[in-house]
């Protein structure tokens, strides 16, 4: 038993440091230098989305602008708040033209209820500056893959509620993911740092 | 790896145990399953639909011919976002096995993505964590396999020993009621909710610690300790991101029940 334990452990600190090196300059010693550059955007992902408006967008609707980018439900009673009012206060650390730079896109766990109309109430309700905020909607199979790609886990429970992680992500202009913030309240410097540094200049 | 094949198939002392490797999918289901993490406390046995499984994982071999006609999943192209570096590692090249790598071996340093591509190839998916549980939870003869004599002390043994560095070839073993083969002793495998395991309770980031004793108090309720094997899945599930790979990581795909 111990020794699977072990194996488990192991891929986790393998797989870590694998992030770790594929966040620094990205190599392969076995490939020729000719060979294509592995792609490095979450944009890579296709993704069929409409936004609280009704709009049909890609997740890379914001390519060209610093996006920060998280999963959420309209319905949820503790967490989401919690989510917006965090990525509010990292808006609020910002300068107001690195702030006018920066996009946010919420990307709904329960394309069942939260229809675009159910997005944009709740938009209107938390005051959310929308010309730079987008809550979006996606089929299933879209949401599973766009929680597996950020890192974010969840579980629909009996009663139509979700157990869900709360992981912001910070994407560069690309699309590329820059940082990463687990679980609410936990404003840190070093995300901060990165997202200044990525809004620090207009598109 | 190879030792546990051999003694399940003398435990079993199936005389058709070593015959050629079985393919193509067996209808699992309908029936249900005690969860070692249920989903909320009132919920302790999970109801499963008819659904088709293929009978044996997916192989290197297989692997090898999706590759080479999707090459965006190529070890050298796959996006970063899709798989880490150990993606395909194993294997001699990009697009070769190389003399180490068996064709029937099953495929492993798969990311789920990359899983998740080659079913969606085939015009299937890969099952769900239920559907991949309740078609494990099988014993040789009925749906519930801890009814059976030795069957939870022989898949136990396969855990509690060291991942070998050479896998067996899949579809050697026993097929389990079901008719589906290797689920218990060959390679962890991909299920398509990974990501909803140990919800916002994972041990490593500290958060939620309510949520991480919620699911502990689930698996005592169930009062099922003997159910290890499925525990050990379920922790080894919460650790991974979808584009993790590992050397005794695999999958195979389902499909709906044609109605």
């Amino acid at each position: 038993m111990r020794s699977r334990l072990l194996a488990v452990c192991a891929a986790c600190l393998l797989s870590l440091s694998g992030v770790t090196a594929a966040r620094a300059q990205h190599t392969h010693s076995t490939v020729p230098a000719a060979a294509p550059a592995r792609i490095q955007s979450l944009y890579v992902l296709s993704a069929a989305l409409v936004d609280q408006d009704g709009r049909p967008v890609g997740l890379d609707l914001f390519r060209g602008y610093p996006v920060v980018i998280s999963m959420f439900y309209a319905t949820c009673p503790g967490a989401c708040p919690l989510l917006i009012a965090d990525i509010q206060r990292i808006e609020a650390e910002l300068s107001p033209r690195e702030r006018a730079n920066l996009r946010v896109v919420l990307v709904s766990l329960d394309p069942e209820r939260d229809t675009p109309e159910a997005l944009q109430a709740l938009a209107r309700a938390r005051g959310l500056d929308e010309s730079r905020w987008r809550l979006l909607r996606a089929p299933d199979d879209t949401v599973r893959e766009i929680a597996a790609a950020l890192g974010i886990k969840y579980r629909r429970l009996p009663d139509g509620s979700f157990n869900h992680s709360s992981v912001i992500t910070l994407l560069d202009r690309s699309g590329a993911m820059q940082g990463r913030l687990d679980g609410i309240g936990k404003l840190h410097a070093d995300l901060l740092r990165r997202l200044r540094a990525a809004a620090a200049s207009p598109p | 790896m190879r030792a546990a094949v051999l003694s399940l198939a003398l435990v079993l002392a199936g005389g058709s145990a070593i015959a050629a490797a079985p393919g193509g999918m067996a209808r699992v289901g309908p029936g249900s399953f005690r969860p070692v993490y249920a989903p909320d406390s009132s919920t302790s046995v999970l109801d499963v639909r008819a659904f088709d499984l293929a009978r044996v994982p997916v192989t290197n071999g297989e692997f090898l011919v999706f590759v080479r006609s999707h090459p965006e999943w190529r070890r050298d192209r796959v996006a970063l976002v899709f798989a880490d570096d150990g993606y395909l590692r194993h294997w001699a090249g990009p697009l070769e096995l190389g003399p180490a790598i068996e064709a029937d071996q099953p495929v492993t340093h798969v990311s789920w993505f990359a899983a998740k591509a080659y079913c969606a190839a085939q015009g299937q998916r890969l099952p769900t964590e239920a559907e991949w549980e309740l078609a494990a939870a099988a014993g040789d003869t009925s749906a519930d396999g801890s009814a059976e004599a030795g069957v939870r002390e022989r898949i136990l043994a396969w855990y509690s020993r060291p991942a070998r560095a050479r896998l067996a070839a899949i579809g050697q073993g026993t097929a389990n009621y079901w008719g589906v083969y290797d689920l218990n002793a060959l390679v962890w495998e991909w299920v398509l909710d990974f990501n909803g395991t140990l919800v916002s309770g994972d041990s490593r980031s500290g958060a939620s610690a309510d949520r991480m004793q919620f699911c502990g108090a689930g698996a005592l309720a169930a009062g099922d300790k003997q159910d290890y094997a499925s525990f050990m899945r379920l922790a080894f599930r919460g650790s991974l991101e979808a584009r993790y790979t590992t050397s005794a990581l695999g999958f195979r795909c389902a499909r709906d029940a044609a109605p």
